[in-house]
């Protein structure tokens, strides 16, 4: 779930939006005659040369468009396909998208590279049998810090949620179910545990603390982080990472009562004009070597067995990228809640925003 | 003016497209809100029309009033600063020389020239506790504070300079609005004022009347029209403005056009974004029509 940036500082979108020469525009009906796959992706988050790559091998063209957040995606699909082949939402998405019956059943048949990744994401919760996804990156959501300005490293969600030690200088995510996840952690629950009672805890935790929090970032919490705004911000960890590249005095800490583990997921849209082409596409991504050059270009952890075996420590060891097997046996996996539960936590967002 | 009766092929010609369009683009998508409104949602993707009022009801939950007041307020407090503001800078422009006039009129139409989105990330740069505007306060801070440390007084203004945090507050948003909204009010009251016979206030000065009474008894009422278009004009976007609580709020000083953009995306709660979205558009309605109401009355009075 990398969230984008308009920021320009980042070295690592300048090299992608050359290397990719995206276009914005709308896909066309007509791709399939053309043996074109239009591929809908979160902003920086594929490799440098991968669809050229995958063009060249296949003579398949792709039309590349981005999103900024599942919302978004769901909201330009919810009313019927506008043309997209291969969509990568993050998993409660993809429940919600199974639910609703808007994607194509995968073919395994046409994705021997299936073979590739670790089996430990075989079968999740989200999509059993992994009859309509398969993983393509996954990852935590921790805080982001500065070094110099914390005495110790920031280890519990406590800093951000009832502390006054880093008054005015927090920044908790925008997005109303995962902030209140966050808050449920603290308290010793599940991140799924939508009791009447949890939320109006959450929604109470949040409220107390509201004075505190400089801002609810949308999708800029590391821009708040390296502009000296926030000392300490939530935030996903490749956001974390790619501010760690431009700043030696940010680091990035997943808290130890547990955190929301994510994973963003390729999946094929119903209606959309060239299934087999974007079967052939997961297939290409789902290849060691292609695997091994995205994941060391974008720095997401993988699920990718055998292209983690192509790459060094560096990334294999990284404790922002790969959290302690400790801290991942206290972590979950969100899953949809439906859309009543969705209305309470939105409804508590709103008495939170109304707040102060 | 009656010609269009005559060349009703020609009227067609030139009105069809534009009708077409308001009809295709505005009214259809409106109606569509307007049924989505009395709706429920029946699964993740699709949308009941049951004709329920519950949308409605929803509106006067305390979150949803305590919304609707910040947004109130804060919009007749900046309505009211733009006025304020732009009265002078109205009048100034409507008495400068016939040379001077068009290149003040430029300069505050030169703001539109460049996309609100990249204007507000501007004012995110100057704003902020690390922004222009801090680095400004903080060298005058320095050197106050130098001055005051000559004179054995150096506590006085603290022992460590203090940034000012705009961002996330509803003074932050309302500079932000003000900045933005300023324009709308000049332009009006400039042309109320470019309108009015001099005459009045000469003979109001050369009758003994000090500037203040001028001010007050003639030219303010004489250009009480431009100050009501430039109210209602600034008022009813600020109303509904998003862009900046969105940007400079960093999501604490939430307005209503905020609480809409999250039903249509992560609360996926159309019908009820609707009823939100169309009980603006009432209350835009209803100053419309009090305004209308009020002009109707004074012309009845005037005319005795």
């Amino acid at each position: 779930m990398p969230k984008p940036s308009i920021s320009i500082r980042r070295r690592r979108f300048l090299q992608g939006a050359a290397a990719v020469g995206m276009s914005f525009s709308l896909p066309k009906r007509s791709a399939a005659a053309s043996g074109k796959v239009n591929f809908y992706n979160w902003d920086t988050y594929i490799g440098e040369t991968t669809l050229e790559d995958f063009t060249k091998a296949t003579g398949i063209e792709v039309q590349y468009d981005l999103f900024a957040d599942n919302d978004e995606l769901f909201a330009k699909l919810r009313n019927g396909n506008p043309g997209y082949d291969l969509i990568v939402p993050s998993n409660d998405y993809v429940e919600r998208m199974i639910s609703a019956d808007m994607l194509v059943p995968l073919d395994h048949s046409k994705i021997p590279n299936m073979k590739n990744l670790d089996p430990a994401f075989l079968d999740p919760a989200h999509d059993p049998g992994r009859k309509y996804t398969v993983p393509y990156m996954w990852g935590t959501i921790g805080i982001g810090y500065r070094k110099s300005k914390v005495k110790s490293t920031p280890d519990s969600w406590a800093a951000l949620y009832q502390s006054d030690e880093y008054a005015n200088h927090i920044a908790l995510l925008g997005e109303a179910q995962t902030v209140m996840q966050m808050a449920l952690k603290l308290m010793g629950k599940s991140l799924n545990d939508w009791t009447d009672e949890n939320i109006a805890a959450a929604e109470a935790m949040i409220i107390a603390q509201k004075k505190n929090i400089t801002a609810f970032a949308p999708d800029n919490g590391q821009d708040l982080l390296l502009a000296g705004e926030v000392d300490l911000a939530q935030e996903w960890n490749g956001d974390i990472q790619q501010a760690m590249d431009e700043d030696d005095d940010i680091s990035y800490s997943v808290p130890k009562e547990g955190t929301l583990i994510w994973e963003d997921a390729l999946a094929i849209p119903k209606g959309g004009p060239n299934p087999d082409g974007a079967h052939e596409l997961i297939n290409y991504l789902l290849d060691a070597e292609v695997g091994a050059k995205i994941a060391d270009f974008i720095y997401y952890a993988t699920p990718n067995a055998a292209a983690r075996k192509l790459l060094g420590p560096e990334y294999n060891e990284n404790p922002v990228i790969f959290p302690s097997q400790e801290t991942l046996e206290k972590s979950e996996i969100s899953i949809y809640p439906g859309q009543e539960i969705i209305s309470k936590i939105d409804a508590a967002w709103t008495r939170i925003k109304a707040a102060g | 003016m009656e010609s269009y009766r005559k060349n009703i092929r020609v009227f067609l010609a030139f009105f069809g497209p534009t009708a077409g369009w308001l009809v295709l683009f505005f009214f259809v998508p409106l109606a569509i809100i307007w049924i989505y409104s009395f709706g429920e949602n029946s699964s993740l993707t699709t949308i009941k029309t049951t004709w329920t009022l519950d949308n409605y009801k929803r509106l006067f939950e305390p979150e949803i009033i305590g919304l609707f007041w910040r947004s109130v307020w804060l919009s007749v407090v900046s309505t009211a600063i733009c006025i304020v503001m732009a009265y002078p800078i109205a009048m100034v422009i409507a008495t400068a020389s016939r040379k001077a006039k068009p290149w003040l009129l430029l300069v505050i139409i030169l703001p539109f020239w460049t996309n609100l989105l990249i204007r507000t990330y501007a004012l995110l740069n100057i704003l902020g506790t690390r922004g222009r505007l801090n680095d400004l306060l903080h060298w005058f801070w320095n050197m106050g504070h130098g001055a005051l440390e000559l004179v054995g007084l150096g506590s006085l203004l603290g022992e460590q300079f203090e940034p000012i945090v705009f961002l996330g507050t509803p003074g932050g948003v309302m500079i932000g609005l003000v900045y933005v909204y300023l324009p709308f009010a000049v332009l009006p009251i400039y042309s109320s004022l470019e309108r009015l016979d001099r005459n009045y206030l000469e003979a109001s000065l050369d009758l003994g009347a000090s500037q203040w009474h001028t001010f007050r008894k003639i030219l303010l009422p004489l250009s009480i029209s431009g100050i009501n278009t430039a109210a209602i004009i600034t008022f009813i976007p600020l109303l509904g403005s998003f862009l900046i609580p969105n940007l400079l709020g960093r999501g604490q000083v939430d307005m209503i056009a905020n609480v809409i953009e999250r039903q249509f995306k992560s609360a996926n709660d159309w019908p009820f974004g609707s009823a939100l979205s169309l009980f603006l558009l009432y209350i835009t309605f209803i100053i419309l029509a009090i305004q209308s109401f009020a002009a109707m009355r004074k012309r009845n009075q005037e005319n005795g």
